[in-house]
């Protein structure tokens, strides 16, 4: 068992650096490009993990090499296809960015930026009870049980 | 006994579908049931204990067992009469027709069922947890919109689930230091040591919440606001009731173990007496009687975790006696509500003129409570006087009891005081029939059953006997004088006198000192959680997702990454430096891996999206290569066609995008950190890669295929593992590939208004030249090219002509799969590479022109091709043999071709095949047409049409 060739071994793990990489950035397409660079990274490693290369598993066209792993093959294969069928869908997801909001970058979470700003003495109210969301605001409150209630 | 419990789940959903237009009736026949356990379970009495069981997985331990004991009679006598009394009730109490409460009702009832027969643990958790989720919707369900009560659902719920699990956590503990589940096997061998004295406190906190012992009793007065049914059967009589029987099945074993006692007595004590006082100062009735019910069941626990017969005998009778006296009260209190409109002591005035049925069975209800003899109370409680009139410690008891007797007097009179006094305002007598009777029999029952104390004696005491102390004494009515009668009489007098001191002014007067607030604890409790979450968040949630993908980077650069550092210095690992440092095996891996890499780096520092998408492709062919040279021809057909449909489709949408990528805004810092990340993520790939493939011990399973496959007469043999051997996982990956598409269609066509066309406009058709499939001009394109620009007539005539060859080569390799590279996949893919030639230049039209059938179709006809063809092999495959996605070989001779043989694989290949075609086909409608009709939009608006041609 010699392990595979450096030169394979650099390649995936330059495709996963660098897909890792372009996923951490704000643009959606780059967030594309990096996730096909990773499904490219990770279907390369389970062939390399498979074993050395051999001749094609087809029978009888066997050549003075051994035949190689068909079963990481089967695997990479239907990987293929996935990755293909995701990436098609994180397309549209970046069409429908594109579309709704008029940029294709992912932008903060507002909530979660509000939350993180906000200050830890404002959660303590007063004895209210913590489950009522409609404490603070006694009129709306009301209303809004008086719509559910309607409905 | 596992029939009953089923026939319980069948008539909670059978009858309210069945009656439900009749609301008394199905309350009515809903009340069969409980009422027919009650009397089955009285015929058993005094009878051999019953066993059954239902093996599940006995491999597991998992077997459902159930036992039916003296106890579980007294509380299948309490859960199933109570249960019909309060059914039958409800039918008159609600205007409505409530089929979700009546429905609840009788499924609470068969978990009750269940927990009081099952034999073990595990099973009695889970019947614990369904009276919980009942009790959790029989609270919110009549008013869900007022936030009372939907608060004091949640407060049930989450203090008793709560300390359920705590519960169940105790039950581990107690199952793993004896071996064993079943509670009668438990019982026999009761466990020691330290963790199952633990397990011990942890299954006594579980039952307190349940039972609302202080001071974890705040969510049952809460738990008030359900409608007075509920409150009667759950909140009174039954569920409570399912803590002081997990006290008492536990008690004859557990008794002399550590903090028993001690927990047990202290707590049910401080219950009796605090709950007592709370009582007394209540306007509300069903508060004062939900305070009544903590302390009357604190009085139980310490009667049934006292561990002694005579104690245990009055705990027994006065479970009954308990269930036959509280439902009453709570049902009266429900008809006063009822008839009244009110249930507050100060704004009721001369119930009792008008409902006086209601108040004498009340009144022997209360009779009953405080002890007055002939009632069944005074027999359970004459018997708990005398098991603790013994001195020493018992007397502290002894005190506390007859002090808890004197309250229980006290707040009797109050609530009799507060319904039923005043005078009357000349109404005249009118009982409601339907909820009078159901408030008198059992109060009629608690008088009945205190001159049949005999009968009593003998369903209890094979419980009782199974505990120490001494033995002669028996329930009976009269015990002659002593020290019992003379302290019942003793408290019946101090609690008169508290009554008239404290206990008739409405509004009650504050309390003079102050009540730890449970309820406030709660509050306090939910608060911290919610305020710990938030600060929790506060920090961890930054709302960026870069950050938390730099957080997952870093976990598993630290996780695994360590991990394998550690592994690599065990012994027995893999050695590094068994590594042949060689740059290729193939000369030509180094060209194409040097390929992936500049292309990689490139793709990831390009400034324009076109760029990187074009330099990813460069790694995408040249990964294709790499694949060619490791011996994989059906990878590098497969892949080398996707990655030409993933450039046209990037291509189709860079289209709409800005040509260059916005600039990065990152600081340096956040942008070093990034790249720290990405690069040690790609060493520990790259380490990953040696050290798993030089731990190889075992002989890859691979080969074994290949043996396979030439046994099945399949030469591929990549192919023969996607759609025989490994079919099932290959039907799960196109259902990802068929779910994928449908998300696509979903996010691309969804929320799109339908532009209506504006009238005398001609359809959309005419203005092009030509009707999609219509072929009045051959070769020529019937629509624009769909990325713009002057029609391509060589390319379209190129794509008409190429379009059916292409065709029969996908075919072929369809077909050629079975032993030569090709396969379903990479066919699909190459058959919808003839209708990407179409589409690219002669747009979405011409793309209708070529395929008649809608993507949609595809994609759920090859799914249910795929499937068709694995149940198939099931049902031919022969009785035993027929095996999912089981392969057969048929042969046919048709004349002229001579013998062919079809192996059923391949149907299951062209299901591959039409679905990985629809996925191609449904991103040309969506993403392609969508854009190309954005184009359309600003000349001509004419969308209809696409929109329905891509609709599935």
């Amino acid at each position: 068992m010699t392990g595979p060739a450096l030169v394979l071994i650099l390649a995936s793990a330059v495709l996963f650096a660098a897909g890792f990489n372009m996923l951490m950035q704000r643009s959606l397409v780059r967030i594309v490009i990096g996730f096909m660079l990773l499904g490219h990274g990770a279907n390369l490693l389970l062939l390399l993990a498979g074993g050395a290369a051999g001749s094609p598993p087809l029978l009888g066209r066997e050549s003075e090499r051994p035949m190689a792993d068909p079963l990481p093959q089967a695997m990479v294969l239907t990987a293929i296809v996935i990755t293909f069928g995701v990436t098609a869908f994180l397309l549209a997801l970046a069409f429908r960015s594109r579309m709704l909001l008029g940029e294709d970058e992912v932008r903060d979470d507002v909530e979660d930026r509000r939350i993180h700003a906000e200050r830890l003495a404002e959660a303590w109210g007063d004895d209210a009870d913590p489950f009522d969301e409609d404490a603070d605001q006694e009129g709306a409150g009301r209303g809004d049980g008086e719509t559910r209630g309607g409905a | 006994m596992v029939t009953l419990v089923l026939a319980y789940a069948v008539a909670a959903v059978a009858v309210p579908w069945a009656l439900g237009r009749h609301r008394r009736l199905m309350a009515c026949a809903a009340a069969v049931l409980p009422a027919a356990t009650a009397v089955w379970a009285a015929t058993r009495a005094g009878g051999d204990d019953l066993t059954a069981e239902l093996v599940w997985a006995a491999d597991l331990g998992l077997v459902l067992d159930f036992r039916m004991d003296a106890l579980s009679i007294v509380m299948l006598l309490l859960v199933g009469g109570v249960g019909a009394v309060a059914l039958c009730y409800a039918g008159w109490y609600f205007e409505g027709s409530e089929r979700l409460m009546i429905g609840t009702l009788v499924a609470f009832a068969g978990a009750m069922t269940g927990l009081v027969l099952a034999d073990n643990l595990l099973v009695l958790y889970v019947f614990w947890e369904l009276t919980t989720l009942s009790s959790f919707i029989l609270i919110g369900t009549t008013r869900p919109e007022r936030a009372e009560d939907r608060r004091a659902a949640t407060q049930a719920l989450l203090m008793t689930t709560a300390f359920g699990l705590v519960m169940l956590a105790g039950f581990v503990l107690l199952g793993q230091a004896a071996g064993t589940y079943r509670i009668s096997a438990l019982l026999a061998e009761p466990p020691g040591g330290a963790a199952a004295e633990a397990g011990l406190v942890l299954v006594l906190l579980g039952a307190f919440a349940k039972s609302a012992q202080m001071p974890l009793h705040a969510w049952l007065p809460a738990a008030m606001v359900a409608p007075t049914p509920v409150s009667a059967y759950l909140h009174a009589a039954a569920m409570v009731k399912a803590g002081v029987y997990l006290v008492a099945r536990l008690t004859p074993a557990f008794a002399d173990t550590g903090l028993w006692r001690p927990a047990v007595i202290g707590v049910g004590l401080v219950s009796l007496i605090a709950g007592g006082v709370v009582a007394l100062r209540q306007d509300d009735l069903k508060a004062l009687l939900a305070y009544g019910t903590v302390s009357q069941l604190g009085f139980l626990m310490v009667l049934l975790g006292n561990g002694t017969r005579t104690a245990a005998l009055a705990g027994t009778a006065l479970l009954l006696a308990h269930g036959l006296f509280k439902a009453p009260l709570f049902l009266a209190a429900g008809v006063v509500e009822h008839e009244a409109g009110t249930r507050r002591a100060g704004e009721l005035s001369g119930m009792g003129r008008r409902l006086p049925v209601t108040a004498v069975a009340a009144t022997a209800a209360v009779a009953s409570m405080i002890g007055l003899p002939p009632f069944l109370g005074f027999v359970a409680k004459e018997a708990a006087v005398k098991a603790f009139a013994h001195g020493g410690m018992d007397a502290v008891v002894l005190a506390g009891v007859v002090a808890g007797a004197a309250l229980t007097t006290a707040y009797g009179a109050r609530f009799l005081h507060a319904a039923f006094a005043g005078g009357g305002d000349g109404a005249r007598a009118a009982d409601p029939w339907g909820m009078a009777v159901p408030v008198a029999v059992p109060a009629a029952a608690g008088f009945a059953l205190g001159f049949l104390s005999g009968p009593v004696q003998t369903m209890v005491a094979p419980y009782a006997n199974t505990l120490g102390g001494d033995t002669g004494y028996e329930l009976a009515l009269w015990h002659g004088l002593g020290l019992p009668i003379a302290l019942s009489a003793l408290a019946i007098a101090a609690g008169a006198g508290l009554f008239l001191l404290f206990g008739r002014s409405y509004p009650a007067e504050p309390m003079r000192w102050p009540v730890p607030d449970s309820q406030r604890g709660y509050n306090g409790v939910v608060r911290s959680v919610l305020v710990g979450a938030h600060a929790v968040t506060k920090r961890l949630q930054a709302g960026s997702l870069p950050v938390y993908l730099g957080v997952i980077g870093t976990t598993v650069l630290v996780v695994p990454g360590s991990a394998l550092i550690a592994g690599m210095t065990d012994k027995g690992s893999p050695d590094v430096a068994d590594y042949v440092l060689h740059g290729w095996d193939d000369p030509v891996q180094t060209v194409l891996g040097l390929i992936v890499i500049v292309c990689g780096i490139a793709a990831m520092l390009a400034r324009r999206r076109l760029s990187a998408a074009l330099l990813m492709a460069g790694v995408g062919y040249a990964i294709g290569g790499l694949f060619v040279a490791q011996g994989a021809p059906d990878l590098a057909l497969t892949h080398l066609v996707v990655e030409t449909l993933l450039l046209i489709t990037l291509v189709l949408v860079l289209r709409r995008l800005p040509e260059r990528f916005p600039p990065r805004r990152r600081k340096p810092s956040a942008r070093v950190a990034t790249a720290l990340i990405s690069v040690g993520l790609g060493a520990l790939i790259a380490m990953f890669l040696v050290v798993a493939v030089l731990s190889r011990r075992i002989r890859p399973t691979g080969p074994g295929y290949a043996e396979l496959a030439a046994k099945e007469g399949a030469d591929n043999v990549v192919n023969m593992i996607l759609v025989e051997a490994r079919a099932l996982d290959t039907l799960g990956e196109i259902t990802v590939v068929a779910v994928a598409s449908m998300g696509v269609i979903g996010l691309v066509l969804s929320g799109r208004r339908r532009v209506p066309r504006p009238p005398g406009e001609e359809p959309a058709g005419g203005e092009a030249g030509g009707e999609p499939g219509g072929g009045r001009s051959w070769l020529a394109t019937s629509g624009r090219p769909a990325l713009g620009g002057a029609p391509m007539v060589p390319a379209a005539a190129a794509a008409r002509l190429l379009g059916p060859a292409i065709l029969v080569f996908s075919v072929y390799l369809l077909i050629a799969g079975h032993n030569r590279p090709g396969g379903g996949f990479v066919a699909g893919l190459v058959a919808a590479m003839a209708y990407v030639l179409r589409y690219l230049p002669g747009g979405r039209r011409e793309l209708a022109a070529a395929m008649p059938v809608r993507p949609g179709v595809l994609l759920g006809g090859g799914l249910g091709l795929a499937v068709a063809t694995g149940v198939a092999g099931w049902t031919f495959g022969g009785a035993g043999d027929g095996a999912f996605l089981k392969s057969e070989v048929l042969h046919a001779a048709p004349p002229v071709i001579g013998d062919v043989k079809v192996p059923t694989s391949l149907f299951f290949d062209v299901g591959v095949y039409l679905l990985v075609l629809g996925l191609v086909l449904t991103i040309l409608t969506t993403l392609g047409a969508s854009l190309d009709e954005n184009v359309l939009e600003e000349d001509v608006p004419d969308e209809n049409d696409t929109a329905e041609g891509a609709r599935p």
